[in-house]
């Protein structure tokens, strides 16, 4: 058998990729469940499925790197290194949330880890991205920004503004877009003249590839090289993940509009079981290995709801902070 | 003291906060190469080249997008968009995210981020470029508008907007840029935000204005002080914060208030100031307070019915003797 995974990282780096994508999938399965406990309230959108991109391109980023994104984030935000305590805690809207409280689940943010947020207007973190990478450049840093959306977002004016701005501007700007293929209940085609959505960056003649978002190492491949390209260009360029989500939209969402079949499809493809089948097969780690990881995993993600659950509420003063410095 | 035009005084400031500052630069539409639609930006690109003067797309929402991120990464970016009435486009950067980011992020960042936008009627620029859109930004909170009336207060406001840590939303009206007026020699002269100015002290009523309603409101306040009408002129500067103490402090002593908007009546500033003079002087008041509004009504061209609907010198001037005399 050719070895896929093998000498692409060291075998820990591979292994952590495992742990990464495992730690999001309880994180999201287990909000889940305190939101129908009532725990967690307002609106919740959950990333199953989608872990391979998350943690493959965040692996081809260096930790200087600023990542923004919409308000499917909580991988991104763990993934990057947010304690999931303190994004549990934001979730449930306690004090010692990442954000206060005052954030929730689309508003995720921490700039120490150059984590510069989830943005739940459609489109709003194009321009926000493109912003932060002209800072970046003005002030001579060795940085790029890498702007996380999905196939919903390419036909908001921000996604054509932005992309002829880094291009006419020459920013390095990498936008990396989560293709599941519905924005809510309307899929792709029923909303996108071209659905190849890499091939609209020709109008600002901006590379783009398309790669497989169900496989944590095509991903990290395809960004390691694309923000080499932009550190070394300081220019954009453009990643269309194909990808899934496993849930409807959010919480409120039973998906109805996807077929029995679509799903299963999917389901097959499932980038953590088929990961781990390939970290197995060429020796890189042992199932009791993974399964002591996936008890890891679990244990974190327990710890981050007991610590929210526990947590006290903000004060009612708190409304009045943090407005105006 | 030198003796400037309010754009003068603009582009001082401008040049004078970019020398002392190097974090702070300019973008906008032809705010390069062109200088400006209204030349305030006139000598940026030349003195301090293409890295902080930037031309832009005419993408009015990504403008401020760009700014905010910007303003995130460590810069002070002082925006132009061509007129108010574009602010229109990019009001989901501006109220969505800039009034937004520092509240829901938790306090973790700040944006120092100036947006400055000429605006107001009376140039017969039609319907879609005369709107007086200042209550559109008082309304949400996040941000601080600040409007000018002389050049003095827009060189040392825009000099407060750009040193200041929260978004400014920054107003500037188009028919005073070529307005002329003292202003101080000392570049540390800045005028403070969320201080309003008496313009004119005066003992019968209180006329609360901004911008260039301020500069009619000296107008008649000249005119009736020789028919014996002492009136006080309250200019606000900064429309938020909103300086109710010195607006109260003036019809605490006056007792009677003309309240002057160039925007729609419906929902303008004006009725937000009316009702606070009622909350706090009610008692003392000794006539109902006036209002003096643009007309509800989509600006027209033609010059002679486009003056129906912004205030006159006369409009004022009848407000002022209705409650001095109950009548017109």
């Amino acid at each position: 058998m050719e070895a896929r995974l093998r000498n692409v990282l060291p075998d820990q780096e591979l292994i952590r990729f495992y742990e990464q994508m495992f730690v999001s999938r309880e994180f999201e399965e287990r909000c889940a469940e305190q939101y129908t406990k009532g725990h967690i309230t307002g609106f919740l959108h959950l990333y199953s499925g989608q872990e391979a991109v998350a943690v493959g391109a965040t692996a081809g980023l260096h930790r200087d790197d600023y990542i923004l994104s919409a308000y499917r984030e909580h991988a991104q935000a763990i993934v990057r290194g947010v304690d999931p305590k303190r994004v549990m805690a934001e979730l449930f809207g306690k004090a010692t949330g990442v954000c206060k409280g005052k954030g929730g689940s689309m508003h995720l943010f921490d700039p120490k880890l150059n984590f510069m947020g989830g943005y739940a207007i459609v489109g709003g973190q194009f321009p926000i991205s493109v912003g932060l990478a002209f800072a970046a450049r003005y002030r001579g840093e060795d940085r790029i920004s890498a702007c996380f959306f999905g196939d919903g977002a390419v036909n908001q004016g921000t996604f054509h503004e932005s992309l002829n701005w880094a291009q006419l501007w020459q920013l390095p700007v990498l936008f990396i877009c989560e293709n599941n293929y519905y924005g809510i209940g309307t899929e792709v085609h029923r909303s996108s003249a071209l659905a190849s959505i890499h091939k609209r960056t020709c109008g600002y003649d901006i590379p783009s590839e398309k790669v497989d978002g169900m496989d944590v190492i095509a991903v990290y491949r395809a960004v390691k090289y694309a923000a080499e390209k932009v550190r070394e260009t300081g220019r954009p360029y453009f990643i269309e993940a194909t990808t899934y989500r496993f849930r409807g939209h959010s919480m409120a969402d039973p998906a109805k509009y996807r077929s029995a079949a679509e799903n299963e499809m999917w389901r097959a493809r499932d980038p953590l079981p088929n990961y781990a089948k390939g970290l197995i097969e060429e020796g890189i780690a042992t199932r009791e290995a993974l399964a002591d990881i996936e008890a890891r995993c679990r244990a974190i993600v327990d710890e981050a709801v007991t610590f929210a659950e526990e947590s006290p509420w903000p004060d009612d003063g708190a409304v009045w902070e943090d407005i105006y410095v | 003291m030198f003796e400037m035009t309010y754009r003068d005084a603009l582009n001082l400031a401008l040049k004078e906060e970019m020398r002392r500052d190097p974090s702070v630069f300019v973008l906008g539409e032809d705010v390069a190469l062109y200088e400006g639609s209204f030349k305030v930006t006139r000598g940026l690109l030349a003195e301090f080249g293409e890295e902080r003067v930037k031309d832009t797309p005419i993408s009015e929402n990504t403008i401020i997008g760009v700014s905010v991120g910007a303003a995130m990464g460590g810069l002070r970016p002082v925006a132009e968009l061509m007129t108010v009435n574009f602010a229109l486009l990019a009001m989901d950067q501006i109220v969505n995210h800039m009034a937004k980011i520092r509240s829901m992020f938790g306090g973790q960042t700040f944006l120092p981020m100036t947006i400055r936008m000429p605006g107001g009627g009376g140039s017969q620029l039609g319907a879609q470029h005369s709107q007086s859109l200042e209550t559109y930004f008082m309304h949400c909170p996040g941000m601080y508008v600040l409007y000018p009336a002389t050049p003095a207060d827009a060189r040392g406001l825009l000099k407060s907007a750009i040193r200041d840590n929260n978004p400014v939303i920054f107003l500037e009206h188009e028919l005073l840029y070529n307005s002329k007026g003292e202003v101080p020699e000392d570049p540390e002269h800045i005028i403070p935000i969320g201080k309003a100015d008496v313009k004119r002290l005066g003992d019968h009523v209180t006329i609360v204005a901004y911008a260039r309603m301020t500069v009619l409101a000296l107008q008649v306040a000249e005119e009736l002080a020789g028919e014996g009408i002492s009136c006080e002129v309250v200019d606000l500067r900064s429309l938020a914060p909103l300086d109710e103490e010195t607006i109260l402090e003036s019809v605490r002593k006056t007792g009677r208030a003309v309240v002057v908007e160039e925007c729609w009546r419906t929902c303008g500033l004006g009725g937000e100031i009316t009702s606070r003079i009622y909350e706090h002087c009610f008692d003392l008041l000794k006539a109902p307070v006036e209002r003096v509004s643009g007309l509800d009504v989509p600006m027209p061209y033609s010059r002679k019915i486009e003056k129906v609907c912004i205030p006159q010198p006369g409009t004022i001037r009848q407000a002022v003797t209705k409650v001095m005399t109950g009548k017109y």
